[in-house]
């Protein structure tokens, strides 16, 4: 039983940052209507960068989470601008190969510039443990746990508090009604990109101080894919709570049924997709996600 | 027009065919003639790139048809593939299938697989779709690689090289000839696919599946013809891989070929069968000239030297088509029409 308890507070850990990515992927998809398959190359380029500046550089955590974010902020400007610019209005293949082929483009500067390399920093995050009765919970699951719920905080409050925010909601209502209020939509684009591309980064350091960071960290992305669907496309709320569900039921799954299949399971690597198809057949639009319904 | 000024259709035959006037014929029966002493004239190197790339056009026709034509979108294409060449190598290695059996189940197993997936299209499109179809692919994937006992899992399966009444295909040359000949087939095939009343029903669909319904076009049956047509491609080019390397194993299928193969019709333009062989023979190219001017890289900065090959492979072809999709969207077939048309018009275009 306790081992159980275990499994579903690891998992929890886990889900938090599932969910993290996953956010980024939905306000790009909010704001500016793409979908943006790139988003665990961002957490791949995260986790590099947080080893290239707590490892390589030395520099303090603070210092590290500050060039990091500082970087992703370039990152995603530069994206916006370059990539995504150009395909205002282009159909959703259009959009959808531009951050595949954008992914691709990542993935070859991470191996450029880190050899695309097994790099881990373990133990480099300042460590706290915490012990309920039996049940501990790991160091890094619990900053894991910390930063992700910080970091939803603030998303909250630009969202709900500060005029930006208001923007970028109404942009996710209606374009055309917000450019005649006088708000620049591709302000608002690019913004949305920045924020993916830091909360991408983040997570990518939190991942990467967890396992290590290599270029298959960018399947934690498929993960949170799973996560989007589960939780509906469009839903906030959902991302967070589809997120802690799949972290939870992959670990528990993995530790119970992987015993059972013939080749030594493997189990952890196809779940996401198999979340994803019956998500797909049983309920398209996720848990919290809005139903469309088409006319001509 | 697409026709020369002064030629003239007298007939409905006229009007339907593919190659249209004597100079169609004769540059047609160039090619073939080109095509087909290539083993005289090119190295057994050579005739492996053209060999690979003739395997991937039979694919990428399908995966046409599937997404240029019908609009369903599929990231799973190498998945299919995969399908097709396990059902080919189980059956001509384990239970001693001729080859010329083999070759069209496999392109059945792996149509039956892609109507299996293609079931959420009834449902989903866009994005979901993507999403479906990435979920097939690692999905098969990971069911190859549970049924040990009989796909051999992880350690993968030799393959019998291919034997047509008594003949065995065995030299590169006479691979060679094989797939050139079932390329050109496939390329007729699709090319008249599109032609068909399902082929319109598939652009419909494209277009505007809801006015599609309306107008009478049965969403639930073209979906599914559109994903079982593209998947017997797909198949078909799976098996004759895996009969080529005489090995199979999930690593000739990964993930990130399905996503070139879409790159391919970006390149190559949506919606053209001629655009298929443009981006194919294009993508293919440029990675040939990364293999040769890798090493050179790798001496000019040697401090990248280790993985210069490989990221610029990536950055490439992520370029590339980045670059495609800003400036020319329609891709090189759409090109290919103006030069067409200039030449035609040229030098008083109007």
């Amino acid at each position: 039983m306790i081992s159980f308890l275990q499994l579903v507070v690891t998992g929890f850990g886990l889900g938090m940052v599932y969910a993290l990515i996953a956010i980024g992927f939905v306000i790009i998809l909010k704001c500016s209507k793409a979908f943006n398959i790139a988003q665990g190359q961002f957490v791949m380029i995260g986790g590099y960068l947080g080893f290239t500046f707590l490892v390589t550089f030395h520099l303090p955590v603070w210092a590290s989470l500050i060039a990091a974010v500082a970087v992703a902020i370039v990152m995603g400007l530069l994206i916006e601008r370059l990539t995504l610019r150009p395909l205002v209005g282009q159909s959703v293949l259009a959009i959808i190969m531009m951050t595949i082929a954008l992914g691709t483009v990542l993935d070859g500067i991470a191996t450029l510039v880190w050899g695309g390399e097994y790099k881990a920093y373990h133990g480099v995050l300042p460590t706290m443990t915490l012990k309920v009765g039996e049940l501990s919970v790991p160091p890094d699951t619990l900053i894991g746990i910390i930063v992700s719920i910080i970091v939803v905080a603030i998303l909250m409050i630009l969202f709900r508090y500060t005029k930006t925010g208001l923007a970028m909601r109404a942009t996710a209502e209606d374009e055309q009604v917000v450019q005649s209020a006088g708000i620049k939509v591709t302000t608002i684009y690019a913004i949305s990109w920045v924020i993916a591309c830091v909360v991408g980064v983040i997570s990518g350091i939190l991942l990467g101080s967890v396992s290590g960071v290599s270029t298959a960290l960018e399947e934690a992305g498929m993960r949170a894919f799973a996560v989007v669907l589960l939780g509906g496309i469009d839903s906030i709320g959902g991302a967070i709570i589809a997120g802690i569900t799949l972290g939870i039921l992959e670990n528990v799954s993995v530790r119970y049924l992987d015993p059972l299949l013939p080749s030594g399971g493997g189990l952890a690597n196809v779940f996401p997709f198999i979340v994803i198809i019956i998500v797909l057949i049983f309920k398209p639009h996720g848990l919290f996600g809005l139903a469309r319904i088409e006319r001509i | 027009m697409s026709l020369p000024s002064g030629v003239f259709q007298e007939s409905y035959g006229q009007d339907m065919a593919i190659f249209r006037t004597r100079t169609h014929w004769i540059l047609l029966l160039a090619f073939l003639a080109l095509l087909f002493t290539m083993p005289v004239y090119f190295s057994d190197r050579m005739l492996t790139i053209l060999t690979i790339m003739g395997i991937t056009i039979i694919s990428v026709l399908g995966l046409q048809i599937l997404t240029g034509y019908c609009g369903q979108i599929s990231i799973g294409h190498a998945g299919f593939m995969a399908v097709g060449g396990y059902v080919s190598a189980v059956l001509t290695a384990k239970l001693g299938w001729p080859f010329w059996v083999a070759l069209p189940s496999a392109g059945l197993g792996a149509g039956i697989v892609g109507i299996i997936f293609g079931l959420p299209s009834l449902k989903i499109k866009g994005f979901y779709l993507i999403m479906a179809t990435v979920a097939a692919h690692f999905i098969i994937i990971w069911v190859i690689l549970q049924l040990y006992g009989i796909t051999g899992g992880a350690d993968g399966l030799s393959v019998p090289r291919p034997e047509i009444g008594g003949l065995v295909i065995k030299s590169k040359a006479s691979y060679f000839y094989l797939v050139m000949i079932i390329t050109c087939l496939a390329i007729y095939l699709a090319k008249n696919i599109t032609r068909t009343r399902a082929g319109r029903a598939f652009v419909a669909i494209r277009d505007n599946d809801l006015a599609a319904e309306v107008m009478g076009v049965n969403l639930w049956i073209y979906k599914l013809t559109a994903f079982f047509i593209g998947c017997v491609f797909a198949g078909v080019a799976g098996a004759l891989l895996a009969h080529y390397y005489a090995f199979i194993s999930t690593d000739s299928f990964p993930f990130m070929n399905s996503v070139w193969y879409l790159g391919m019709l970006i390149v190559g333009g949506m919606g053209s069968i001629a655009g298929v062989i443009f981006g194919t023979v294009f993508l293919k190219l440029l990675d040939e000239l990364v293999t040769i001017f890798g090493p050179t890289l790798a001496v000019i900065f040697p401090a990248i030297a280790a993985q210069a090959a490989a990221s610029l492979g990536l950055i490439m072809r992520g370029l590339v088509i980045i670059i495609f999709l800003i400036f020319e969207p329609r891709g090189l077939a759409h090109r290919w029409e103006l030069i067409k048309s200039y030449y035609r018009r040229g030098p008083l275009s109007y």
